[in-house]
């Protein structure tokens, strides 16, 4: 069949798939199509495919087989797009895929949990008993600032017991959301050097924020900064856990590919990573909201413990029970 | 060996069974659509200061939080909603999954929050590396995330040919028909005396030089896309 032919055969289904292709490209404000055009596009596409094939094998003209092509691959990214309702994925991560994904791969939470909690506990011991050790990592004029925050006679203490302003406390929120989480990605990001950079977002982590609670703790500085942390701590430091846990993936990827090529078990590896650090940043939200507007609120220390407790609880029930049964399903 | 190739175009196969093209996107195209998209973001950054600077330290607070956002997952919204960017866009490129279909959530996320460290050491060193010692131009987190950044097809409207068809003189085999449609229909995009020296190749199929061979070729041309 002479290219001619074929073209006039065939012009009429081209132009049909690409007014479809025009409306839906152009997305929510663009012409809308009534249901049956669009319930031609598999049909048509196939169509499309069928005749590039042909194009191809009788040698018809490049532009047309361009246009073919042209016409195929953007049947191809409309049929094949992937859906993303954010309602309904939402909930079935927290209660699902977050913590078994999680579960999966418990050896490397607790692995992640001992690189940053080791270094913490033993380096705020050292300091609890050499507070001198605490400019090792942490420079003067930081130190001198969490001296003073957490003061429990400095006047800004009683200002803060008796109600902080709600303008300074959304402004916090914003910096634990702006610092935090984006410290919790690093660690993450970290992991695809051959998890060097997450060892070292972990242990440095766990030494800075060790030290502090050591050198405050000996300070006697016990129910100003134990009080304030311990509620969002839950939180936060599990998430730092996470994200480390995340790069750790990526990183073994790398290291112990077992039986695949690395590229291959990076991929597979970062769709797992993917989830738990997105789980990290909701935790890393919630830890912010804890932060700046339950920690600073003006109760008794008691309270706060027994909330920070039951914090902990919280999440690591969480963690480690939630989705159990539908797994098993 | 698989031989080298002139251009860096790769193919994937659909599902029903045909190839389709991709061509990625260079570290030099991708580094502009960068720029772009940064002097965006640097606009956005004033225009919210600008903004939420009257509501004082609440203001401060939501100011954190939106340049969280912008700060890692503007490339995310926009290659989720459109399939990239605006400075990607403004160059033609899009974001897909290696098998050429459209981005999903994860592996947006997956190439978006690796970006800091194909960043390091300095203005994306690792990256340029990267894209450099791969085929298909990816950095590390297009290869963690299986993703690469294509140029979207945009194709060439079919030229006229308007010679007089004349008949080929000898039976053409269907790679030297579609070479001949395809010399015709380049005609005006290459200079004359390009085109004559590539029809003076062909003295011993037309038995003519200069500009008479030329218009030869364009006469078969003619003959074998739309007949007598």
């Amino acid at each position: 069949m002479r290219q001619i032919q074929f073209q006039q055969l065939h012009e009429a289904s081209w132009s049909a798939l690409e007014e479809i292709l025009d409306s839906l490209e152009s997305g929510r404000n663009g012409p809308k199509l009534p249901t049956e055009s669009i319930r031609r596009l598999p049909s048509l596409y196939r169509d499309v495919c069928q005749h590039l094939a042909l194009a191809q094998s009788r040698c018809y003209s490049t532009a047309l087989i361009e246009k073919l092509h042209h016409l195929a691959m953007r049947a191809h990214h409309q049929l094949y797009k992937r859906e993303f309702r954010i309602g309904k994925r939402m909930l079935e991560f927290m209660v699902s895929d977050f913590p078994v994904t999680l579960r999966n791969h418990h050896r490397l939470f607790w692995l992640a949990f001992m690189l940053f909690f080791a270094p913490g506990i033993l380096f705020g011991a050292v300091c609890y008993f050499n507070p001198d050790m605490i400019y090792v990592v942490v420079d003067d004029s930081s130190v001198a600032q969490m001296e003073y925050m957490y003061n429990p006679d400095a006047d800004h203490q009683t200002g803060r017991q008796e109600g902080m302003e709600n303008a300074s406390r959304v402004s916090m929120f914003g910096f634990y959301v702006y610092n935090n989480t984006g410290i919790g990605f690093r660690t993450f990001a970290g992991g695809i050097l051959a998890g060097l950079g997450t060892l070292f977002f972990l242990v440095l982590n766990g030494l800075v924020i060790g030290g502090i609670a050591g050198y405050l703790t000996e300070l006697g500085y016990v129910e100003t900064f134990w009080g304030f942390v311990i509620g969002h701590g839950s939180f936060e430091l599990v998430a730092i856990v996470i994200s480390g846990m995340a790069g750790l993936l990526l990183g073994k990827a790398i290291i112990a590919p077992g039986n695949m090529r690395r590229i291959e078990a990076l991929k597979r590896n970062a769709g797992q990573a993917v989830i738990l650090i997105s789980g990290a940043a909701g935790m890393f939200f919630t830890a912010a909201l804890i932060e700046a507007f339950w920690s600073p609120l003006p109760i008794p220390a008691a309270i706060k413990f027994i909330a920070g407790a039951l914090l902990w609880l919280l999440v690591f029930s969480y963690l480690f029970f939630t989705g159990r049964n539908r797994n098993a399903a | 060996m698989t031989p080298l190739k002139l251009d860096t175009a790769c193919t994937i196969e659909t599902p029903e069974g045909i190839s389709l093209k991709l061509y990625p996107a260079g570290p030099v195209a991708r580094g502009a659509a960068w720029l772009i998209d940064s002097l965006i973001r640097i606009g956005l950054y004033i225009g919210l200061v600008l903004v939420l600077g009257v509501l004082g330290a609440t203001g401060t607070g939501i100011l954190l939080v939106a340049v969280f956002f912008l700060e890692w997952f503007y490339p995310v919204y926009y290659e989720l909603t459109r399939g990239s960017t605006p400075g990607k866009s403004a160059f033609g490129m899009v974001v897909v999954h290696s098998d050429g279909t459209p981005v999903g959530w994860q592996a947006s996320v997956i190439r978006n929050l690796l970006r800091t460290v194909d960043f390091l050491p300095l203005f994306y060193g690792f990256g340029l590396v990267s894209m450099l010692l791969n085929k298909r131009f990816q950095r590390l987190g297009d290869m963690a995330a299986d993703t690469l950044v294509v140029y979207k097809p945009a194709p060439r409207e079919s030229a006229v040919i308007n010679s007089m068809a004349i008949k080929p003189p000898a039976d053409l085999l269907p790679r030297e028909q579609q070479a001949l449609i395809n010399f015709a229909e380049r005609m005006e995009r290459i200079s004359e005396s390009r085109s004559i020296e590539l029809s003076d190749h062909l003295v011993s199929l037309t038995g003519e030089k200069g500009r008479q061979g030329v218009e030869k070729l364009l006469g078969y041309a003619r003959w074998l896309a739309n007949g007598r």
